[in-house]
């Protein structure tokens, strides 16, 4: 298994008919994911790329089954768009869009403790790159074909580095079980540990890329979980060594503004928690290389 | 998105937080006038730049007549002031704030956050005043009293109490002191803000309580939804390559080293950055030309580098992946026909169709430094510095 999405997982994409919803479904088609339509508030009743268009997200589900969405909605309209899958009864939806207020996030957030755990929808993103489980399905906006199939579970904020670590991983012939991009925002979905733990139980996957960068809780935090629950190993990268205090470094959350948010605070604070650290972001697939080798996983 | 002192207290007391009595002029003429209409005996003139710490940096001065007023504001208009957090370019003095002087009794801090653990917003409050949250912190963190706040119901009365006596306040004052944080919190929770602090919050000897500093920011994010407050915005107090690159969809931050970035993805640019750093090398920016990098943005990534006299080798580290590397190349190869650059140049490509990506480069008369990976990037960057 990968975790969240698999080959036979039913999509809807929600702002399907606009013209980023229906490039990223296009690309998402041709790599063998299951989208089975979409929605635009307006337009349902309407076929877009041979698939059914509805107005509601509760329609969608009721007519195709579906049970992951992902959302291109514009900023102003995306956290109506996430509350809307979630009380749908989706289980899984990615918010590939970017710049949605924090006040917006912490709104989504609040409203999705309504439901009890196994009713909850697992959120990840907004500002990320989706997720993919190579050579089943994508759920997002990454060229899928830099990701071979495998055993290495990634999570990242940033969408680049997260091809950059697939592709270091791809030329040592590693492959990845399923990649998650969490986005850049300082308040989002799904946090690193969210992540790392579906990575745990997870049989297909054997090891963990956590690649984080400054500003925050969670990577330390996932760490955490890691020293105190985790069996596997896990390899960290932070980005940011260079980034001034105080300064927002493209991502609305890669901000240093308290004790162990810097990327030389982390790294320490990782390490305390056996998490094995790639030095450089050049060094991301040799040092997963080597964990593997040193626990017999290769 | 910063906005000024003044600006922030006009929002405050908006929200039924209770301020000095005070005006923003331009001139001294203007001053001295402000000062006789504001009246009393004393004012403090405050140098309104986008910067915490100005008292230190003699960018607030205490006088005793209007004329005393009017030579401050003469002293202070025009000038730069350099503060421990505006580096040490420091920002220019355009308007200055007059306002009558509070008999201070107690200086408290008052603060409101995003918490990022918890999703919340937390209040946090000192009896501190006066110092920074970071000195609180490492100097008397036992004063510090924090409280998360339910954003689903917003703060109620009896938290703001809770902090209110945390702080020592005494009884008759209570209710003052909560209705300020109420009516902070009011302002941070309806305005899309993201920092509210007030440093220091002030009892008077008069009993009264006032907000005698104050810095808002808000949420870049949601200022489609905020004109009132975009319009507060004052690009004169920003540093202008970085307003140029906000003005087209571009994130960059200016640092002090002389390799300038052109990447695509926030992420990607730190680990650039980064490796410049261990390969020897200082970066000159952080430069986000966003996913898609297409040839306009560019283009207009390498105008802006351009315009940074202290860059002396431009490094191009793209990871293209629904854009292919060899249109990522023709990109490039455009933008450097419209655009001269005179220092070296290191292109590094990554993903999709990089060998046509490379050939393309390879076959144009751009004079380059290509690049395989990360390192090998950083590492040719720093030694053209050598050149």
């Amino acid at each position: 298994m990968s975790i969240i999405i698999h080959k036979n997982t039913k999509i809807l994409v929600q702002g399907f008919t606009g013209k980023i919803g229906t490039f990223h479904a296009e690309e998402m088609i041709k790599y063998g994911s299951n989208i089975v339509g979409g929605v635009t508030p307006g337009k349902g009743g309407m076929t877009h790329l041979n698939l059914p268009v509805f107005n509601t997200v509760k329609e969608a589900v009721d007519q195709t089954g579906a049970s992951t969405s992902i959302l291109f909605v514009p900023p102003a309209f995306a956290a109506d768009s996430a509350m809307e899958a979630a009380d749908a009864g989706i289980k899984s939806c990615v918010a590939i869009t970017d710049g949605i207020p924090s006040h917006d996030m912490v709104k989504i957030k609040r409203y999705m403790r309504r439901y009890s755990k196994d009713k909850k929808m697992g959120l990840v993103g907004p500002n990320c790159a989706g997720i993919i489980s190579p050579g089943k399905s994508m759920l997002g906006i990454m060229p899928g074909h830099i990701y071979k199939e495998g055993k290495i579970g990634i999570v990242s904020r940033s969408g680049t580095l997260g091809y950059e670590a697939a592709q270091q991983l791809k030329d040592l012939d590693i492959g990845v079980s399923t990649s998650v991009g969490i986005g850049g925002d300082p308040i989002n979905g799904s946090s690193f540990k969210d992540i790392v733990e579906k990575f745990e139980t997870d049989d297909e996957t054997i090891a963990v890329l956590m690649i984080g960068e400054i500003g925050g809780p969670q990577e330390v935090a996932a760490g955490q979980f890691a020293k105190e629950n985790m069996n596997k190993p896990v390899i960290a990268y932070i980005a940011g060594l260079t980034a001034p205090k105080g300064r927002v470094m493209g991502h609305a959350g890669a901000i240093v503004s308290a004790y162990g948010e810097s990327a030389v605070e982390k790294v320490e604070l990782l390490e305390e928690c056996g998490v094995t650290i790639s030095k450089n972001p050049s060094v991301m697939g040799e040092t997963v290389k080597q964990v593997l080798v040193e626990n017999n996983l290769n | 998105m910063d906005i000024h002192e003044y600006q922030a207290k006009k929002i405050l007391s908006d929200f039924g937080v209770k301020i000095p009595t005070g005006g923003i002029v331009y001139s001294p003429e203007n001053a001295e006038n402000k000062a006789r209409e504001i009246g009393g005996s004393k004012w403090v003139v405050k140098a309104q730049v986008h910067s915490g710490a100005r008292g230190k940096a003699g960018g607030i001065i205490v006088c005793n007549s209007p004329l005393e007023v009017a030579d401050a504001t003469d002293k202070l208009l025009g000038k730069k002031l350099v503060t421990n957090q505006t580096g040490p370019e420091g920002k220019i003095i355009n308007r200055i704030y007059i306002e009558e002087a509070t008999d201070i009794k107690h200086e408290l801090y008052l603060g409101l956050v995003f918490d990022r653990s918890s999703e919340s917003i937390m209040v946090v409050a000192s009896t501190e005043g006066g110092m920074s949250v970071e000195e609180i912190s490492k100097e008397k963190p036992e004063t510090i009293i924090r409280s998360k706040i339910e954003v689903a119901v917003g703060i109620q009365q009896f938290q703001a109490r809770e902090i209110a006596f945390g702080l020592g306040i005494e009884p008759k004052l209570i209710s003052r002191v909560a209705n300020t944080i109420v009516g902070c919190y009011k302002a941070f929770s309806e305005l899309d803000a993201t920092m509210v602090e007030v440093n220091p919050l002030v009892v008077s000897q008069q009993d009264e309580i006032f907000a005698l500093d104050c810095k808002m920011s808000f949420d870049n994010n949601a200022m489609f939804r905020r004109d009132d407050i975009s319009e507060l915005r004052d690009k004169t107090q920003e540093n202008s390559n970085e307003v140029y690159a906000s003005d087209r969809g571009m994130n960059y931050v200016s640092l002090d080293g002389n390799i300038g970035n052109i990447i695509n993805g926030a992420g990607l640019a730190m680990a650039s950055m980064d490796m410049i750093k261990l390969a020897g090398g200082e970066p000159a920016n952080f430069l986000d030309v966003g996913g898609g990098a297409t040839p306009e943005k560019i283009v207009k990534a390498f105008k802006l580098i351009s315009m940074d006299k202290n860059v002396k080798v431009i490094l191009v580290n793209i990871f293209a992946g629904i854009n292919r590397c060899d249109w990522v190349a023709e990109g490039i190869v455009q933008a450097l026909e419209k655009i001269k650059i005179s220092q070296p140049l290191v292109i590094r490509l990554a993903g999709t169709n990089v060998e046509k990506g490379n050939e393309i480069l390879k076959k144009s008369n751009i004079n380059y430094i290509e690049a395989s990976t990360l390192e090998d990037a950083a590492n040719k960057a720093v030694k053209a510095l050598g050149k």
